[in-house]
């Protein structure tokens, strides 16, 4: 039999209606794996107790024949999502004794379908990076490594890094992440898992601690493009407590996946292939992806998105800009970190707070955002970004107007890095989110599906992009994919 | 303003003489049960803290969702500012650290407010009126309170009123007197109370207003640098800071220097106005759109809604006090500041001579409110007791000097006029032969006076017409009593 930790979410599920295991027996192969794996740092605060406790729960309602979408299946939390009870650290100091006395909206709906949480997962600090480097509670490690070198250690991307390799690893069926701008489908490529992040408003924000709010999304990672489907019909739904989640229903996502990609057209921007940074053996695995669209009856045509090369300098600037303004309530008064001594003033409070709170990526942002919201900078940087992002909304929308169903990309310029890697520069540590950001300052559902292995033997996703609230169409080209593409290596790590 | 009309406010320098000019933003409290952004209350009192959700508190996660009910308020306030309403407006974020500020920024509305121009019209003292221009009225959430008085080394902080709507009204720089600004308040916070947009209270701080000040030689059109004295507390206190205020720069403009931009407060225990933050010290907000909100947009319907349930406004209510009962502008004026008030007057006034109900409201009612310090609420004289103590003079039941007596008992026991006139027997006599009866004993008393009168000494029928009165106890018809008296002498 297969082991426990190595199923689908959707086989889970069967084997647990039909009786071949109980939700805590799989609550508890899945804990053991963590504790052989604490190595990997997936998780920043595992709740075994509360587990085996929800899994019982499940396990109860399995037995009365009221099992839920998401019953007994185990998932790691990614430590944005506000959890009651339970701390919620962001990956952030200023937030490591944190314990909220609420739930988010998103981690309260995969309850009520009956997932079981095994734990916070590890991301960078405040959901800042593409790493997970940034984290307070220590780098994520990913299962994978490189066959020229498997000693050294690679990153598993972030900002949902500890989601990616926690699921990639086994120590999960599925895990929730994050996406500013690259922060799950970035993570799922360099961990070989699929990943989406769905359209902006169709998972509630209430709950998750703000990066950048006109770009942040809660999206679902799993092992397959159903499970994917399966967490985001639990995980969606309009939420009256967040003004800008969306009043759409929320369609049978798993209906739409087996519905073939005869007759779609995919669109392949070629902007997308830059002179230089992609290299030869990305842009090849970009070709096979197309070719396993063609062969599956799709039609793919070459389309432009010609503001593409201005997005990650828009994003680099509205995002810092929000999260310059969200991160002003750390501040030391109500919760959270307070670094103060005898004498000090309200000033002195916050900056030793702030100085001894925040990481460095999670000041220079704060820095970046606000001096472009500045007085006399406002207009040239701030202003600038948010017309580049309408330009960019714009050619998505042209190309679906001109009967493009879904577009293919890479997901990243580059399969997963090594940790002791020298960044010498934020900067090259940005271009990692170069194919994602557009869709994320256009609010467009992206889906990232691992397609091949490179040279070195790591995983690579390519991206589907699709209209607004079409995620059905993302998820049925991006299961034609991953039917082609046959991707079934595993981590080193796992074998033997 | 009208640039003919010639200042009424001058200040004499040593150089020459000065105007002020005037621009008040006025915060005013929205009269909601919950707050801007959240389900929390918004009840004046409570104890510290215990009207705080999780939004008002900034808790990581939280996110702000617009409360219909205060942008009706802020819409309805627009109307009766007769201002242009936007059918969209944004939410923008203002930037800035404080303890009593939880999210670290203030949600307000910065490019586009809800609401855009209006006017105000002063009723100024002489029955004159002057126009002000609004510039804008936007909605915003109020911060929380520090308080530093609660020990000797820390400061605690009340959130209970973090996130309360707030309406900025901005009035244009149109003010040209302390008094201008004073009836500008005043005629404001009428306009509020009767819309029910917030309740006025400036001493509980439901109403706080930041006055700029500048001044200019009279004659000059261009503005000078202006101060912002925050938070001025009282319509007194906004006078006396505008007087205080205008005098420093005139001072400094005189003695060769230059007025500097910047942020002030006035301390009227010592009469003087004080720095608080220069133009470099000056905050920069970083405004930009809130990205948790959507644009504020509402159509015709919402706004035609809340106009169909708008009150009679004051301006309103005193030209048809002007035209229905005869008042003069000063008289309508004084009626219309306060609803319960007009109202009270036109229970009074209906089916009466409306100068006589004007004259009883507002000299003998509101004197005696006034000296019990109760509003007409608590008036002891109901309206319709007061309308048929005029009803007894108007038909001669009681002379006008006993309905002060009346008046006085009806004050005291809150008893009906004609009851007192009964028990008591204060009727007026009007039956000619007991007022016969008693100009004939006081003539028979008093034959040399009779004679006097009758060689000519007219004077002193006034004489007896006080003795006759006084026979009957106050009693007799006064006319009456003249027109016997008379026909008595000349007999």
């Amino acid at each position: 039999m297969t082991k426990l930790t190595d199923l689908t979410i959707a086989e889970a599920r069967k084997g647990l209606d039909r009786g071949d295991f109980t939700a805590v027996e799989l609550a508890d192969a899945h804990l053991a794996a963590m504790e052989a794996h604490a190595g990997l740092n997936a998780y920043i605060t595992p709740t075994p107790e509360r587990a085996r406790e929800r899994a019982a729960a499940s396990d109860a309602r399995i037995a009365k024949g009221e099992a839920g979408a998401m019953e007994g299946i185990p998932i790691a939390m990614k430590d944005l999502f506000c959890t009651d009870g339970t701390r919620t650290t962001a990956g952030s100091n200023i937030l490591g004794n944190f314990v909220p006395p609420y739930e988010s909206t998103v981690s309260e709906n995969l309850w009520k379908a009956g997932a079981v949480m095994l734990g916070k997962a590890n991301l960078d600090e405040f959901a800042m990076g593409s790493s997970n480097l940034t984290s307070a509670f220590g780098s994520v490690v990913n299962p994978w490594t490189r066959t020229d070198a498997p000693e050294r250690k690679l990153v598993p991307g972030g900002s949902s890094g500890g989601s990616a390799a926690a699921v990639a690893a086994r120590l999960a069926l599925g895990a929730t992440g994050t996406d500013t701008g690259g922060s799950i489908r970035q993570p799922a490529s360099f961990c070989g898992i699929t990943g989406l992040k769905p359209t902006y408003g169709r998972c509630s924000r209430w709950g998750i601690v703000a990066f950048a709010s006109s770009l942040d999304q809660a999206g679902p990672m799993a092992r397959s493009v159903e499970d994917v489907a399966i967490m985001l019909g639990a995980m969606a739904g309009h939420d009256p407590k967040d003004s800008t989640s969306a009043p759409v229903a929320v369609p049978d996502f798993t209906a739409a996946i087996e519905q073939g990609v005869k007759g779609l057209t995919v669109g392949i921007p070629k902007e997308y292939k830059p002179e230089e940074g992609l290299s030869p053996e990305i842009e090849a695995i970009w070709t096979r992806g197309m070719e396993m669209l063609k062969d599956a009856g799709a039609k793919t045509v070459e389309i432009s998105l010609p503001h593409t090369k201005y997005a990650l300098a828009a994003y680099y600037i509205v995002a810092p800009a929000e999260a310059s303004s969200n991160l002003a309530r750390y501040d030391g008064v109500r919760y959270g970190l307070r670094v103060v001594e005898d004498g000090d003033g309200l000033n002195d409070m916050y900056c030793k707070t702030r100085a001894a709170g925040f990481g460095a990526e999670v000041k220079r942002r704060i820095l970046i955002g606000t001096y472009a919201l500045s007085a006399g900078y406002y207009d040239a940087y701030y202003l600038k970004a948010q017309k580049v992002r309408s330009l960019i909304a714009k050619d998505f929308k042209d190309a679906f107007d001109n009967g493009v169903d879904v577009i293919l990309t890479p997901t990243t310029p580059s399969a997963a890095f090594a940790l002791d890697e020298e960044v010498t520069d934020p900067v090259t540590m940005y271009l990692n989110d170069v194919f994602t950001v557009p869709t994320s300052l256009a609010g467009l559902p992206g889906l990232s599906v691992p397609v091949a292995l490179t040279e070195q033997g790591l995983p690579q996703g390519l991206q589907l992009i699709g209209r607004p609230f079409d995620e059905e169409t993302v998820l049925r080209a991006g299961r034609a994919l991953e039917k082609a593409a046959a991707f079934t290596a595993k981590p080193r790590l796992l074998e033997g | 303003m009208d640039a003919t009309v010639a200042p009424t406010y001058v200040l004499t320098g040593e150089t020459g003489d000065w105007e002020v000019v005037v621009g008040l933003e006025v915060h005013a409290q929205v009269i909601s049960a919950a707050k801007l952004f959240s389900g929390a209350s918004t009840t004046f009192g409570a104890a510290p803290n215990s009207q705080v959700s999780l939004v008002d508190a900034a808790m990581p996660g939280m996110l702000p969702v617009i409360n219909r009910a205060c942008v009706e308020q802020a819409v309805r306030t627009g109307l009766g500012l007769r201002a242009h309403i936007n059918h969209r407006s944004v939410f923008a974020r203002k930037n800035y650290f404080y303890a009593d500020l939880p999210q670290g920024y203030q949600i307000s509305q910065y490019e586009l407010p809800v609401v855009g121009e209006g006017k105000v019209i002063l009723d100024m003292p002489d029955g004159s009126s002057r126009t002000v221009g609004i510039e804008r009225l936007h909605l915003e959430q109020d911060a929380g309170k520090s308080l530093h008085d609660q020990h000797p080394t820390k400061s605690f902080i009340d959130l209970n009123r973090s996130g309360v709507a707030l309406m900025e009204i901005v009035s244009k720089p149109d003010m040209r007197s302390p008094e201008e600004a004073g009836a500008y308040l005043r005629k404001l916070r009428s306009i509020l109370r009767y819309l029910g947009t917030c309740d006025g209270n400036m001493e509980e701080g439901s109403m706080r207003a930041d006055v700029n000040v500048s001044v200019r030689p009279v004659g000059d059109t261009g503005l000078r640098t202006r101060c912002e004295l925050k938070n001025v507390n009282s319509v007194r206190f906004v006078m006396q800071a505008i007087e205080i205020e205008a005098q420093r720069h005139i001072e400094i403009w005189e003695s060769g220097g230059e007025v500097e931009q910047e942020t002030r407060l006035f301390d009227p225990a010592k009469g003087e106005t004080r720095s608080m933050r220069n133009k470099e010290e000056a905050h920069d907000y970083r405004y930009f759109p809130d990205p948790d909100l959507l644009p504020l947009e509402f159509d015709a319907a919402f706004v035609e809604g809340i106009r169909e349930t708008l009150p009679e406004l004051p301006d309103e209510k005193k030209a048809r006090f002007i035209s229905d009962y005869a008042l003069t502008p000063y008289d309508a004026s004084v009626l219309v500041v306060d609803r319960r008030e007009a109202d009270f007057f036109e229970a009074v006034a209906k089916g009466r001579d409306g100068k006589t109900a004007a004259n009883w409201v507002i000299s003998t009612l509101f004197g005696t409110l006034n000296k019990m310090g109760v509003g007409v609420d608590d008036s002891p004289v109901s309206a319709e007791n007061l309308g048929k103590l005029i009803d007894l003079i108007a038909d001669d039941t009681i002379s006008g000097r006993i309905a002060k007596e009346v008046y006085e008992i009806m004050v005291d026991t809150g008893a009906a006029p004609d009851a007192i006139v009964e028990e008591r027997g204060l009727k007026q006599v009007t039956d000619t032969g007991a007022i016969e009866a008693a100009i004939d004993q006081v003539m028979a008393a008093n034959p040399d006076k009779v004679e006097e009168v009758r060689g000519g000494k007219e004077k002193l029928l006034g004489w007896f017409t006080g003795q006759v009165m006084k026979a009957t106890q106050g009693k007799a018809n006064p006319g009456m009593v003249n027109e016997l008296l008379k026909k008595k002498m000349g007999g």
